[in-house]
């Protein structure tokens, strides 16, 4: 294992403290229990948005705090949930008076941990709405089985619901828009390579030169299916066909085009992903109205990329269009 | 009957073994989840170990509590609030004992796992650690009934544990990130089921 790091054990913490220092105008980082807090908190008479995940998908979610998107952020170990003591307490530190949402991804360990956080908090009086966003169609979705995962989708979501409490909005309309924002995304990932999880000091899975995982998440794990490897082109098809069939997205639909990278895939190839699926969705009569191409929810050192598709109206264009300002996004202000 | 000092032992042998399984562990994880079990409950067991000289002389749920209470701030993952939410119903089992007898120690086994199956929602067959939890409490509860002595009644739950953890490997998995393989999940040993069976693998070296 080659990584700049010191030990796996003090990643995670030396890591946001990094991020705090480079963005001290931004945000507030909070040690142990560990939370990341946009600086001005609590903002009085606003909804707070609180997400949190295992560490190893920066910038998601610790960049993504600030005015305009998450008042805070709680990372956990690396592809590890974090922990309820972390969110409660980034809950106290950001609730101002209005309630808190919680954005979770479905995982089991995000689920369990969230819920048992959001039962500490309302047992202290702080009203909390949790909901889930699960958007990854390569898992096939079964009442018998953990659902789909939460991926790209989460990112949109955030910023969108962020926009809103700053316009005002209250917890329940949030959470209600939230659920709307995850109605509306689909997304499917794929996988040119491993990562290793620092602690583990290893690849989480061997894949050899010529093959590619796809229908992959983003902690490491294999996904449903290992093929040959192909060209950018007929992967793109390969990932796109299912988000498209899900929804379904139709001719004439309006939509944000995200195209992520999962850390290890230059931009240069994750351009000619974006090319390919803007060539798809417009052949399609499917209009690209928004677009976001870069590595925002990655994991870690992995090649590959993931795409989202997000049906869009009036109403998530101009919170998508608000302004942000985090260590991440930056537009509008 | 069982002394708080005989359950703090249980819980520093349970940490001894987890400590000396951690690899593989998650190598059980990595072929089927994320790679984090072995080193995540070794976290939480380590951020108890250092609460052992305070707990010394306290009662048995008040030992469980705290217990409960470090793997829930430590541990993350689903292994945080399951296995923290077992020792949390044990503690309420538990509440102001200084000693356990045999079938206090069922209850503590009984409400543990339903607090588990409560919060993780799983069934046996699922491919989780109520596989190797579920009969391995069943089998206690039969060698209660017919007035078996501890030492049997903890040595066939332990036999019924690892039949339920071995009995995990052809299955699919229908809960936890495991689930997201679907058929491809099939063919490896559940991490949850195996180090459910180091839990009363400790058990059984700290009594005896």
């Amino acid at each position: 294992m080659k990584k700049l790091i010191n030990s796996p054990a003090d990643l995670v913490t030396e890591s946001i403290a990094g991020l705090g220092a480079a963005f001290s105008d931004l945000i507030k980082v909070h040690f142990d229990p560990n939370f990341i807090i946009r600086a001005d908190a609590p903002v009085r008479d606003k909804t707070a948005i609180i997400s949190g995940g295992g560490s190893g998908h920066e910038p998601m979610h610790g960049g993504f705090v600030g005015r305009g998107m998450l008042d805070a952020a709680c990372p956990g170990a690396v592809f590890s949930s974090p922990t309820p003591d972390q969110m409660l307490e980034a809950t106290k530190a950001v609730d101002g008076g209005k309630g808190v949402l919680y954005i979770v991804k479905n995982y089991t360990g995000d689920i369990l941990n969230f819920e048992m956080a959001a039962d500490l908090a309302r047992s202290e009086g702080i009203e909390v709405e949790a909901v889930m966003i699960d958007d990854d169609v390569a898992v096939k979705d079964s009442l018998y089985t953990a659902g789909r995962r939460g991926v790209g989708t989460t990112v949109l979501a955030e910023k969108i619901c962020g926009a809103a409490t700053e316009a005002g909005t209250s917890l329940s309309d949030v959470a209600e828009l939230c659920r709307k924002v995850n109605a509306s995304g689909r997304s499917m990932g794929m996988a040119l390579t491993s990562c290793t999880v620092p602690h583990a000091g290893k690849p989480t899975f061997e894949l050899p030169e010529d093959e590619m995982e796809i229908g992959v998440g983003i902690h490491g794990e294999p996904g449903r299916e290992r093929t040959k490897l192909k060209t950018a082109d007929e992967i793109t098809k390969i990932l796109l066909d299912p988000v498209l069939e899900d929804l379904p997205f139709k001719s004439g639909d309006q939509t944000l085009l995200f195209v992520n990278g999962m850390g290890g895939t230059p931009l240069l190839e994750l351009f000619v992903v974006y090319r390919k699926a803007h060539r798809i969705l417009t052949e399609k009569g499917i209009g690209v109205a928004r677009s976001l191409v870069g590595p925002y929810m990655t994991s870690l050192e992995m090649a590959g990329t993931s795409i989202t598709v997000l049906k869009l109206d009036d109403q998530l264009t101009r919170f998508w269009d608000a302004p942000v300002l985090t260590p991440a996004f930056r537009w509008g202000i | 009957m069982l002394t708080a000092s005989q359950i703090l032992r249980w819980i520093e042998q349970y940490a001894k073994l987890i400590s000396e399984q951690k690899d593989y562990l998650t190598q059980l994880d990595a072929d089927i989840g994320d790679a984090d079990h072995g080193a995540n409950l070794d976290r939480g067991f380590q951020a108890v170990l250092t609460k052992k000289d305070e707990l010394a002389g306290k009662d048995i749920g008040t030992i469980f509590k705290t217990v409960a209470m470090t793997l829930i701030s430590k541990v993350g993952g689903a292994s945080g609030p399951l296995y923290g939410t077992f020792f949390l119903q044990a503690s309420v089992a538990a509440a102001h004992k200084d000693k356990l007898s045999e079938a206090d120690f069922y209850e503590i086994l009984e409400k543990g796992l339903a607090g588990i199956t409560s919060r993780g929602k799983a069934k046996v067959g699922d491919k989780t650690m109520v596989d190797a939890f579920q009969p391995a409490v069943a089998a206690f509860k039969r060698n209660l009934d017919e007035g078996a002595d501890f030492e049997k009644s903890l040595s066939d739950a332990i036999d019924a544990a690892e039949r339920g953890m071995l009995s995990t490997i052809p299955l699919i998995a229908r809960k936890g990130r495991a689930s997201y393989l679907g058929e491809r999940s099939a063919g490896h040993q559940d991490p949850g089921a195996t180090s459910s069976v180091l839990l009363l693998k400790a058990a059984r070296t700290a009594f005896s």
